[in-house]
């Protein structure tokens, strides 16, 4: 399949089926510090979007801001299963990758702010969470628009690899999509291309049951067979528990090393539920408040706080205190994030190319023209 | 070799392969991806025998997936490769809208910075021959709108040659748009490397009365007209803009303070488009050298006639140019 050697390996038309062996067992579980650091990062999340909410409300956040309470545990669980250095690129419910991935929540909450202090200095927003020191390619904001871009990061760690430097592939690349997603062809595409073209991506589909107000039966076929979306390009597939960050960790641990290792795409449905409405304005009339109350009683953070109780003798004062210090820290992020500086007029206009460019006035040439000239 | 470096004289398309192979050779990190690019050799002719020499790993033929493709094309160029996406043609450009717009143009901004997108997008724009509404797109007017992007029309092949050794050089997202009936036309142009730089547009034809400006193909129309309206007594200076984005508004001002007049040759259509934004720049600009208001020549505010001769009536053409500057300049 991945065979370095094979001039053909990149090449339309002549890829294998896949083999067996994509068929992946679960590890064990880490020891208990990495566990209690999982738990943190959940904590930090949730506190960091309970922080998002007041803030939005209290109108320190605009635009469209989504919250990822109630899906902690797929990010926390599939990025722990990564190399620091595998491309990450998700859509725009973003946060929580960025958290997991090791942002300081405070250039989060300034991006969110429109402040200078923000990860992208506040031209994104809530939406496009980018972080190259953390590897995260962005959220992206228009539904399965980051998927040909996971196909493109994993295309290019390969080709860095074998074309460049000469040497076997060694990256995995996690694209993050909502079922929305399912129903747009630019995901089709991407998954026909990461097929075709043996990439190392692992598209991870957070199947939190609703696209904005649409259910996924409402919005797409085979709804509750979604691996035949993915055996049609040829594509393995599994099922994960979503709110389940130890079996999710288990489960994917193996898919992402098997990705890494043969150099194939997977396709990752993690089951999981989103807590609050799509976007902040969403009143949420299309479920019901017993749906609600069933999911929340199923939530992330209880299962992996129980289990370390009754396997590691942790107290519940214990996780008392590290929510108090996530609070403590999210609060100062909060803090830092007010009092980063809006950004600069001059910001305007940086970064619309690598070279100066300038402000259109339609009487004369831009900048970057005057810069060039003589040259 | 024998033969004089000087003298030589290729076609359009060969320009545009030995731009691509000139820069593939020079760095591993350039790549040309499309539909038929590899073992095809092109549709048109155009990377024919690059599989040979660089391989299926560097020169991929794609499915007929411009969205997926584009998409992933942009993925790669995020990481710092630099990929050369061909476009059989840009009115298939269509269906890549979300990624060459959204993603390519606009990643460095949204990114504040971090990420950039050194890719070039190329492949034929504007009516071909008679290939009807769907497949005749001129993108320019259209997609110039968005910042964040630039955009080179090469006239001939010398300009192929050094525009997109220069788009492929640069580090920002360069749509690169040529035609189909320009690929077999020939001129001399150098073995040796060279660029021509965006944003300086280059005067083909010195001229007192009136200035044309036009881009790529229509410019031969202009070049045709000039030499028509010479022979009635109207010196016309035509300017070939070379770049949309960067524009270089100055040459074209330059010229059109001396000649009080100006005719603008634009193949897109007219309501809001390359055409109208240079004349609008020329009035701000030129508004007391100008006898007359800038006059433009476009194709026709209709869908693409398939009809030969509805076809020929609709696109920019020497008599409409020549009707144009007898009107700029009150030779009417």
């Amino acid at each position: 399949m991945a065979d370095i050697n094979s001039e053909s390996a990149i090449n339309a038309g002549q890829h294998q089926t896949p083999q067996k062996s994509g068929k992946c067992s679960p590890v064990a579980l880490p020891e208990k510090a990495v566990l209690l650091g999982w738990l943190r990062q959940m904590l930090l999340i949730r506190e960091f979007e309970v922080r998002t909410m007041q803030a939005y409300q209290n109108r320190l956040i605009g635009g469209f801001c989504h919250i990822y309470i109630g899906q902690e545990a797929v990010a926390v669980g599939t990025i722990a299963a990564t190399n620091p250095d595998d491309p990450i690129v998700a859509a725009y419910r973003d946060h929580g990758y960025a958290l997991a991935r090791g942002m300081d929540p405070k250039h989060c909450m300034a991006e969110m702010f429109g402040r200078i202090g923000g990860c992208a200095k506040g031209k994104g927003g809530s939406m496009h969470m980018f972080d190259a020191a953390h590897h995260l390619y962005g959220g992206h904001g228009i539904v399965a628009g980051q998927t040909p871009l996971g196909a493109g990061l994993a295309f290019a760690t390969k080709y860095e690899a074998e074309v460049i430097a000469g040497e076997k592939s060694n990256h995995v690349t996690l694209c993050y999509l909502g079922d929305g997603a399912l129903n747009q062809g630019a995901f089709y595409e991407s998954m026909n291309l990461a097929g075709l073209f043996d990439l190392p991506v692992i598209f991870v589909l957070e199947n939190n049951g609703y696209s904005m107000g649409t259910s996924i039966e409402r919005g797409t076929t085979m709804a509750t067979e979604l691996r035949t979306k993915s055996e049609a390009h040829g594509i393995e597939h599994t099922i994960v528990d979503g709110k389940n960050v130890l079996s999710l960790y288990q489960d994917f641990k193996p898919i992402v090393d098997w990705c890494r290792e043969e150099s194939r795409p997977y396709f990752v449905e993690a089951k999981t539920y989103r807590y609050k409405g799509h976007s902040m304005s969403d009143p949420r009339k299309y479920r019901t408040k017993d749906e609600e109350y069933l999911e929340e009683e199923d939530d992330c953070i209880e299962h992996l706080s129980q289990h370390l109780y009754e396997e590691h003798d942790l107290t519940p004062d214990s996780i008392k205190q590290m929510t108090r210090q996530v609070k403590t820290q999210v609060r100062l992020a909060v803090e830092w994030a007010k009092e980063s500086p809006e950004p600069p007029m001059e910001e305007l206009y940086t970064d619309v190319y690598t070279d100066q460019w300038g402000p259109y006035t339609g009487t004369s040439k831009p900048q970057m023209l005057d810069q060039e000239d003589e040259t | 070799m024998t033969v004089a470096t000087n003298n030589r004289v290729i076609e359009f398309r060969d320009a545009l392969r030995e731009a691509m192979s000139e820069e593939m050779r020079n760095d591993k990190r350039v790549f040309l991806l499309g539909e038929e690019v590899a073992q095809y050799n092109g549709a048109y002719k155009v990377s024919k025998g690059m599989l040979d020499e660089f391989g299926p790993k560097r020169v991929i033929d794609t499915p007929i997936s411009e969205s997926g493709f584009s998409g992933m094309a942009i993925g790669a160029a995020m990481r710092g490769l630099r990929p050369i996406v061909e476009f059989m043609s840009w009115s298939f450009s269509l269906v890549a809208a979300d990624p060459i717009l959204n993603n390519a143009a606009k990643m460095l901004y949204m990114s504040g910075g971090q990420f950039g997108c050194p890719i070039v997008f190329r492949g034929n724009d504007g009516a071909g021959g008679q290939l009807a509404s769907t497949h005749s797109w001129c993108v320019e007017s259209m997609y110039a709108n968005v910042p964040g992007l630039k955009m080179a029309i090469p006239y001939d092949a010398y300009d192929a040659k050094g525009l997109l050794k220069s788009a492929i050089q640069d580090d920002n997202p360069v749509f690169f748009l040529e035609s189909e009936r320009l690929l077999s036309t020939t001129c001399h142009v150098p073995e040796e490397e060279y660029t021509i730089p965006f944003g300086k547009a280059l005067i083909r034809r010195q001229g007192t009365d009136c200035t044309i400006i036009g881009f790529g193909r229509p410019l031969h129309f202009c070049l045709e007209a000039a030499e028509e309206l010479a022979r009635e007594g109207i010196s016309c200076e035509v300017i070939d803009g070379r770049t949309i984005r960067p524009l270089d508004i100055d040459t074209m001002a330059a010229s059109v303070t001396k000649t009080s007049a100006c005719v603008v040759v634009d193949q897109s259509w007219p309501f809001a488009s390359v055409g109208s934004e240079i004349a609008s720049q020329l009035h701000a600009i030129c508004f007391e050298a100008l006898d007359n208001h800038v006059h433009r020549v476009h194709s026709d505010d209709v869908p693409t006639p398939y009809a030969y001769n509805l076809e020929q009536a609709y696109l920019p053409n020497k008599r409409k140019i020549c009707e144009a500057v007898r009107s700029a300049t009150y030779n009417a």
